[in-house]
């Protein structure tokens, strides 16, 4: 016994006094942040900077498909600011996400809210919210795709033949202004999961005794919306927002997928504009120049959420009692 | 201010029955702790008294109006919580505004409101700060400072004091009390700290299981225990309680020691009470006592011993300096030891 106990010891001394070279390099930080940053670094340089930083110097080039282009500077983005199609897809992105932000975010939290309560079939309610968000983006254009039908449209069908509240069926996406508002809808239809649920996360983080101290405190229901839960959620609602704003500025499937940018190309995004004229058209270079043209939105929007909405001075302090 | 009656409350949650027939009648100006082990409903029934959970029978009145269906803010009640509830993006100049704000009154009413609260608790220099840069000892200030300054008519603390360290705890329990003294505000407050509810209550309310065990003063809770619970809830080293015998005007313990009854009462089952402080050392004529543990406080001395196979907890005012294994002689003052009802647990009247 006291013989094994010296081994130890001695063991234990020997490998404190003469570490090998190899362990005390992985004791070393510096070693260990490059070794563990390295494949990430590399996964990101070759699979996102590489495609990011092409697509930015086709911006600058003349390339069209079977054609390797050359530099020609800033005169892509000089022919958009005269084009009016460019205009008008900036003009309808601005729109679209606007609208479609607006009218998710008021109807998320209206049903995050709802959802908040204490409602029979709760869990199975929350899973219903989601659907909208799991069933792929192809399928729900589809289906709005019926939905908008001139002919086989169901909105059609329950204002004309049930409700006899018109004569003629809608044209939704036949003329311009019908069909922008119909994808804002389908967009709206589409983005409220999202918002519902991490606003509802959000809100689960509020202490009950909070509205129970306001309910002391004399405040109405519309009072403790407006004093405790608005304020508390704002910082949760900056990061949403931010999110949900890059998401439907950038939006491609669901308009591509009913419309494709028509009628008359009233409805092109940015994104698919871009996609028509660099790939459908060939135009590559033109239409990397119309993405890069989203970046400037892209930023602002995102610094605005980041510096409006975002931390605030009552958040910082230590949480602990 | 007012005083509140409880009359036969009840409550159920579900099918849970919480609390099975609650009577406590608190005067005005009275400052009764409600105390009972966690989960006896000592929280439900304030809570029940702020309007937060619905009565499911019986009555409580605030002053002469019953409340039951009166909404919490209309009951003129406010509440400290347990977590403080602090409104976190406010600060606690806002925190302490906000019921004024609310029942609309003038910029200049609700500033006069708020210094006078915060020079009660000494809370100035912090007016500007948000919850999260206050101190424990602090936030706890300022939930009782939102209190104040709505001056209601009733007080309720729900363990205000469960989230300090001792030190402040110690502190604050003597600034609320000095509070009440100054303010006489009718108070409930809530507690599973017999210690605190001994040093600041008027009135103390017993409870265990949803049911009111004993009221009344600390003192009287102390030397009068109406029942087991109580016997064993209040007081610190808790009382001896030794299940035996009675044998005429001694008491036979299970573990064979015999000790000493005010006078003869026949025999029976039944459990012998007798606090601590009140065995004394009897060097003469004593009850031989192994010595098991010794605990010097400086003012007094704990020592647990055996009296046979019956386990025995004293606090002497004279230094021992007996070893455990060791034998001394002690002696219970007859005069001051209770007997139990061996099944209901209640005390036996004596006198
Ligand atoms: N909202 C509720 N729903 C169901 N049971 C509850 C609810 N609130 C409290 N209880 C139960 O009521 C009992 C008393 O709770 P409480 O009044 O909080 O105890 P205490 O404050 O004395 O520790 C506990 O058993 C608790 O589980
Ligand atoms: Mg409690």
């Amino acid at each position: 016994m006291a013989l094994t106990t010296a081994t130890a010891i001695d063991q234990v001394a020997v490998r404190t006094r003469r570490p090998n070279a190899l362990a005390r390099l992985f004791d070393n930080k510096l070693f260990l942040i490059f070794v563990c940053l390295t494949p990430a670094v590399g996964l990101l340089a070759v699979f996102l900077s590489y495609p990011l930083g092409l697509g930015i110097w086709l911006a600058f080039t003349d390339t069209t498909i079977g054609r390797r282009g050359v530099w020609i500077g800033l005169e892509n983005f000089e022919y958009l600011l005269s084009d009016p199609l460019w205009w008008n897809a900036v003009f309808y992105s601005v729109l679209y996400t606007g609208v479609a932000t607006i009218g998710k975010f008021a109807l998320g939290f209206w049903l995050a809210l709802l959802l908040n309560q204490h409602l029979p079939f709760k869990s199975m309610l929350r899973a219903i919210v989601l659907l909208p968000w799991i069933v792929p983006t192809v399928l729900s254009a589809i289906a709005f795709w019926w939905i908008y039908d001139p002919q086989f449209s169901i909105i059609s069908y329950l204002l004309v033949d049930v409700l006899g509240w018109r004569e003629t069926n809608i044209d939704f996406l036949g003329n311009p202004w019908s069909a922008r508002f119909s994808l804002i809808a389908a967009n709206i239809w589409r983005g409220i999961p999202f918002v519902a649920i991490s606003l509802l996360a959000g809100l689960q983080t509020i202490s009950p005794s909070l509205y129970e101290a306001a309910m002391l405190d004399g405040a109405t229901p519309w009072q403790r919306f407006r004093h405790i839960t608005l304020p508390m959620m704002m910082p949760i609602l900056a990061i949403v927002m931010t999110f949900s704003i890059i998401f439907t500025f950038s939006d491609f499937q669901l308009v591509y997928a009913i419309t494709r940018g028509g009628p008359v190309n009233s409805t092109h995004l940015l994104a698919t504009l871009a996609f028509q004229r660099g790939i459908a058209s060939g135009e590559l270079a033109e239409g990397a120049a119309i993405a890069v043209s989203m970046i400037p939105f892209l930023v602002f929007a995102t610094l605005f959420s980041y510096f409006g909405l975002g931390r605030r001075k009552w958040q910082q302090g230590s949480d602990n009692e | 201010m007012a005083s509140v009656d409880i009359r036969s409350v009840t409550k159920r949650f579900g099918s849970v029955q919480v609390l099975h027939g609650v009577d406590v009648d608190i005067d005005d100006g009275e400052f009764v702790v409600l105390v009972g082990p966690s989960g006896c409903g000592k929280s439900t029934l304030l809570r029940m008294i702020a309007g937060l959970e619905n009565i499911t029978s019986g009555e409580i009145r605030i002053g002469p109006r019953v409340v039951n269906n009166v909404a919490p803010k209309e009951r003129d009640i406010a509440m400290v919580f347990q977590n403080y509830a602090l409104y976190p993006h406010m600060t606690v100049y806002d925190n302490m505004a906000f019921s004024l704000m609310l029942a609309g009154a003038p910029k200049d009413r609700i500033q006069q409101e708020v210094n006078r609260a915060a020079g009660i608790l000494g809370l100035g220099q912090f007016l500007g700060r948000y919850p999260r840069q206050l101190s424990g000892g602090q936030r706890q200030r300022v939930a009782m400072g939102r209190a104040i300054v709505r001056n209601p008519q009733v007080f309720l603390f729900d363990e205000p004091l469960s989230n300090l360290d001792a030190k402040l705890r110690v502190q604050m329990r003597a600034e609320i009390k000095d509070l009440h003294q100054r303010l006489k505000v009718t108070t409930v407050y809530v507690t599973h700290d017999q210690i605190e509810a001994m040093t600041m209550a008027d009135k103390i309310v017993a409870m265990s299981d949803g049911n009111v065990e004993q009221i009344g003063s600390p003192l009287d809770l102390y030397d009068h225990p109406t029942n087991l619970f109580v016997a064993s809830f209040i007081g610190s080293p808790a009382m001896n309680l030794l299940k035996g015998e009675i044998s005429g005007d001694q008491f036979r313990t299970e573990g064979g020691a015999m000790l000493p009854l005010p006078k003869s009462m026949g025999s029976g089952p039944a459990v012998y009470g007798i606090r601590p402080e009140y065995i004394h050392l009897s060097p003469d004529k004593g009850i031989e006592a192994r010595v098991h543990l010794v605990e010097p406080m400086g003012s007094e001395t704990q020592v647990s011993v055996r009296v046979g196979e019956t386990p025995l907890v004293c606090t002497f005012r004279e230094r021992v300096n007996a070893k455990p294994g060791e034998a001394i002689r002690i002696m219970p003052d007859r005069a001051l030891a209770h007997v139990f009802d061996a099944e209901k647990g209640n005390r036996i009247s004596i006198n």
